[in-house]
Formats: structure tokens, C-alpha cells, sequence
């Protein structure tokens, strides 16, 4: 195991659902059941709420990885909306695929409110998937809001100069370089 | 007015194609007599596709000599990076002109790869007759001295990812008689009998989507398959494409071709890019597949969505360079060295 890898700590964006999911986290805080703190929880209406544009901007702006999360199949909250995030999971993979992003670093995740257990139990392992995986450190994002000469000199800095570009192009993850110095 | 004076200059009009299959400057050329009319209303300083011109006249212009500049292809190569930067400089207004200048278009797909992956396919595949494994390089030291070709930037980018871009008219290509619409507008503008519209605007396209602008009868919203075209008569002349199967990008792509493609049966292949609020085409259309697809169930789903083949390609045909994610992630790591 290199350095870096034991070292790095993923960022994981997590979205939770109001009536499942995000309760179960609730429960997992008061019964006071450990889980890893790599995960940012977002809480969303229900998993449907979940545009696929959510995941792809948590990616292109550091992210390590996402998981979805909502109440399990026939328990939805709206009848039937997270079967519309589960068809949105499973075509984002294949996209994301093509992209050359590991597929697992997008998962979904069924808790319902009892679920506290279960959902830490599933972040700890998201987690460690993660951080087996290393690093995403997708530089687009970081350029995206970019005016022409912002993107100008990120553009730069993806190299194409002799000598050797650099490693990560676009730039350390500030998060990751901070990880690292520790 | 001096006996010597020369009439008012007329105002001058520059046409450059980038990266750019040439398309564009043939629907240009579609407004047919117009064209001369266009050639009333500006000085044509350059249109390399159309007419004579040399780089070094333009140089040689005063800065926001060219009143407006046209500018479609992508931005691939030094050349045309240097070329959109130049005329940026000399040009009042500018306009990102068709799909490769506003989104990246088709080519932009090739963000999906390294410079080195791109160049294995162009230089080094089986059919290839390259015996000497011969590769480009920008540079090449001859006894007279040292030659330059343009370099092939690691990425692909579009005309607003290199300069600053005053309108945008979106299509691949634009619809002839839109560009007509649109150079109206700018001249009666320039006669002031007309307002200029706000700037970033997108001009020659409406601000809704395909799906609105198509006669089909959309009514179920459930589709057990995708498939492809073998058989056109297979396929009901009046439902929704998408219903019956298609993958049709309508429900994301901006209006303003009039639907044409749906209309003798053939799915919308999104070249009018995102409608308007899209942030990230790709996904808006990821969206609205999965909404539609009847299966609850992981291996239901996987089945149906096995029929669309080549998912960014589907989703991200036109727009992969302006999207999220920009690209793939061999054409980031190491400049898209490797």
C-alpha cells in the first residue's frame, strides 16, 4: 500500500431522502453508531428529487465518490419515485463508465428510518471501496466557472509542455494535498 | 465632403471556420441570393471557404476593425486558437457560430480519449499502411531551417472556453434561413432601425425544446425497449419516436430547427444542444429516459437500457465538451498525454 493511499481520506457526497434515509442517518446520530466522516450528506425531498446533474457536478468538483440513498423498493414515500433514482443510478453508471469513472464510485443505498445500522454499516463500506479506488481529483469542475483566462491558465496547466506534465493536471485537490501533509 | 474622400466604409463581416467539416459555412452559403445581399450590407475581409484571404490582412486591421466575426469549427489546434484570439482582438462582436464553436459537437467526443489514444487510432491501427510508425511532431529541424506545425492541444475546447463570445447560434449546421434571420437582425441593428440583442444571447433558436416543436402524439409514458432504426416502416408515422422505442433527444435539445429529424422519422440526435437552463445536457436527458422506462426491477432495467449501445455518445453526441464533466478521464490524466 502506497503512502497515498493510506493516507487519503475520499470525499463522498451522499444524498438522502427525507422520509428514509436521512432519518435513518438521524438514528444512526442518536444512537450514537459509528460511521466513517468522509460522507456529506445532502437531504433531498426523495431519491427521485435526484437529478443526474447532482452526481456529475459533485464529481467534476472533487468528489470521490456519490451515493444515493432512499427508502427501499414499494416503500417510497411518493409511490414509486426512487425506482425512477434506481433506472437513473444504473444508466449514470454506464455513462460514467465510458468517462473512465469507476463505477463504483457512484452506489445506491436502500434504509428505511429503522435503518440507522445499516446505513453506517453501508458508509463504512462505501468508504473503504473509496479509498481502495484512490482519488478521483476530476480537474474539470475547477475550471468550470472559470472566465476565458481562468480556463486559459488551468488549460495551461494540463501540460502538453516537454518535460513532463504534472501528475494531477488542473491542480492538487486541495482537500487531498491538505490529507497528504498530515 | 472633400473630393477625395471615399464612400462610408461599409461594415466589415469576418467568416472563419476552425475545426469544422465545412458544414457551416454551406448553410452560410444556403440563404442562397441573399448572399449578395449580405455582400451589400459588409465588406467580407475573410471567409476562407468562399474567397481569397490572407491572415496577415487581418493582422494588419486596427483592434475592433471587423464589426462582427463569425467563427465556427472547435478549437483543437494551435492555429485555430491562435486565430480565434486574433480575432477576438480585431473584432467588435463575436459569434460562436453552429455546434463545434458553442458545444464542441461531434468532435468534441474525442475528449472521451488522450492525444495518444487519438493518435494510435489515426496513425496505428491494423489498416493503417504506416510502416515507419511515422507521428506528427510540431517541430522538424531541415537544413533550411526549422519547420512548425500547429500543435494538436491536449484537449478540445470550444470558442467560449478560448475567448470571450458575444452570441452564440446554435445547430449542426444552423438552419439556413435562421442565419438569414439573424444577419437581418444585425443589419438593420447596424442601421439602427433595430435593437442589438443583449449579449450572450442565443440567436437563431428558440428557447424551448424539440419535443415542443414536433407534430408527434406523445401520450404513453412507458418504454419497455430501445432500438435502433432497421426498418422504418416498422415504426408508427404519427407516435412519439421515443415512445416507440427511439432514443430521441428531443426532451433536451433546443428549438428551433423545426423538427425536422422526427418529422420523416428519424430521432432527434440533439444538434441544437441544451435548451434553455439545461446545465448539463447529458444529464437532463439521462433524467428523462429513466423516467420513462417501465422496469422496477435492476435486471428489467439493465435489459432495456442494453439497447442503447453507447451511452455518452447518446447522451453527450453534441455537447460533451461544454458538459460537466468535459470529457473522459484518460483525455485529463497527464495533459492527455497517456
Amino acid at each position: 500500500m502506497t503512502t497515498e493511499i493510506a493516507t487519503f481520506e475520499p470525499v463522498i457526497i451522499g444524498f438522502t431522502c427525507n422520509w428514509c434515509s436521512y432519518r435513518a442517518a438521524d438514528l444512526a446520530g442518536t444512537a450514537r453508531v459509528k460511521y466513517p466522516p468522509n460522507i456529506r450528506l445532502i437531504r433531498l425531498m426523495c431519491s427521485g428529487r435526484l437529478d443526474p446533474t447532482f452526481v456529475l457536478k459533485a464529481f467534476a468538483e472533487g468528489a470521490d465518490a456519490v451515493m444515493i440513498s432512499g427508502c427501499h423498493p414499494g416503500e417510497c414515500h411518493y409511490i414509486e419515485q426512487n425506482i425512477k433514482a434506481l433506472r437513473r443510478f444504473e444508466l449514470l453508471r454506464r455513462t460514467i463508465q465510458q468517462m473512465g469513472i469507476e463505477p463504483e464510485r457512484l452506489q445506491l443505498v436502500w434504509a428505511s428510518a429503522a435503518e440507522g445500522t445499516r446505513l453506517a454499516n453501508e458508509i463504512a463500506r462505501v468508504t473503504e471501496e473509496v479509498r481502495a479506488l484512490g482519488p478521483l481529483n476530476w480537474p474539470a469542475g475547477r475550471n468550470g466557472h472559470l472566465d476565458a483566462a481562468g480556463l486559459e491558465a488551468a488549460w495551461e496547466a494540463t501540460g502538453g509542455e516537454p518535460g513532463g506534465p504534472p501528475e494531477t493536471p488542473g491542480g492538487e485537490n486541495p482537500e487531498h494535498a491538505a490529507e497528504a501533509k498530515r | 465632403m472633400s473630393p477625395t474622400a471615399k464612400p462610408a466604409a461599409k461594415p466589415k463581416l469576418a467568416i472563419f471556420g476552425a475545426g469544422s467539416c465545412g458544414g457551416c459555412d454551406v448553410a452560410i452559403a444556403n440563404i442562397y441570393e441573399h448572399i449578395v445581399e449580405v455582400g451589400d450590407a459588409f465588406e467580407i475581409v475573410l471567409w476562407p471557404t468562399i474567397m481569397d484571404g490572407k491572415y496577415a490582412d487581418i493582422e494588419a486591421l486596427a483592434d475592433g476593425d471587423i464589426t462582427i466575426a463569425l467563427i465556427n469549427g472547435s478549437m483543437r489546434t494551435e492555429e485555430t486558437v491562435h486565430l480565434a484570439k486574433l480575432l477576438r482582438r480585431k473584432s467588435k462582436l463575436m459569434v460562436a457560430f453552429g455546434s463545434c464553436a458553442s458545444e464542441g459537437c461531434i468532435p468534441g467526443l474525442a475528449n472521451l480519449s488522450s492525444r495518444r489514444e487519438i493518435f494510435d487510432t489515426v496513425y496505428a491501427t491494423d489498416s493503417t499502411d504506416n510502416p515507419d510508425g511515422v507521428r506528427p511532431t510540431w517541430e522538424y529541424k531541415a537544413p533550411e531551417g526549422t519547420l512548425h506545425l500547429p500543435e494538436f492541444e491536449p484537449q478540445l475546447r470550444t470558442l467560449e472556453q478560448v475567448v470571450d463570445v458575444d452570441y452564440v447560434i446554435p445547430g449542426c449546421p444552423p438552419e439556413s434561413e435562421q442565419i438569414w434571420a439573424v444577419l437581418q437582425a444585425v443589419v438593420a441593428a447596424l442601421n439602427g432601425t433595430g435593437p442589438l440583442p443583449p449579449k450572450g444571447s442565443v440567436l437563431g433558436a428558440g428557447t424551448s425544446t424539440v419535443c415542443d416543436e414536433c407534430d408527434r402524439k406523445r401520450d404513453v409514458k412507458r418504454i419497455d425497449r430501445f432500438v435502433r432504426i432497421t426498418d422504418q416502416a416498422a415504426f408508427d408515422p404519427e407516435i412519439c419516436l421515443l415512445e416507440q422505442g427511439l432514443p430521441c433527444n428531443g426532451p433536451a435539445t433546443r428549438s428551433g430547427c423545426g423538427a425536422l429529424c422526427p418529422a420523416v422519422g428519424a430521432p432527434c440526435i440533439g444538434c441544437y444542444g441544451a435548451a434553455e437552463g439545461v446545465v448539463d445536457y447529458g444529464a437532463r436527458l439521462m433524467s428523462a429516459y429513466a423516467s420513462v422506462i417501465s422496469a422496477d426491477k435492476t435486471d428489467e432495467i439493465d435489459t432495456i437500457l442494453d439497447g442503447i449501445v453507447d451511452p455518452a455518445g447518446q447522451f453527450y453526441r453534441f455537447s460533451l465538451a461544454t458538459s460537466l464533466l468535459r470529457g473522459g478521464r484518460s483525455a485529463w490524466k497527464n495533459g492527455g498525454e497517456e
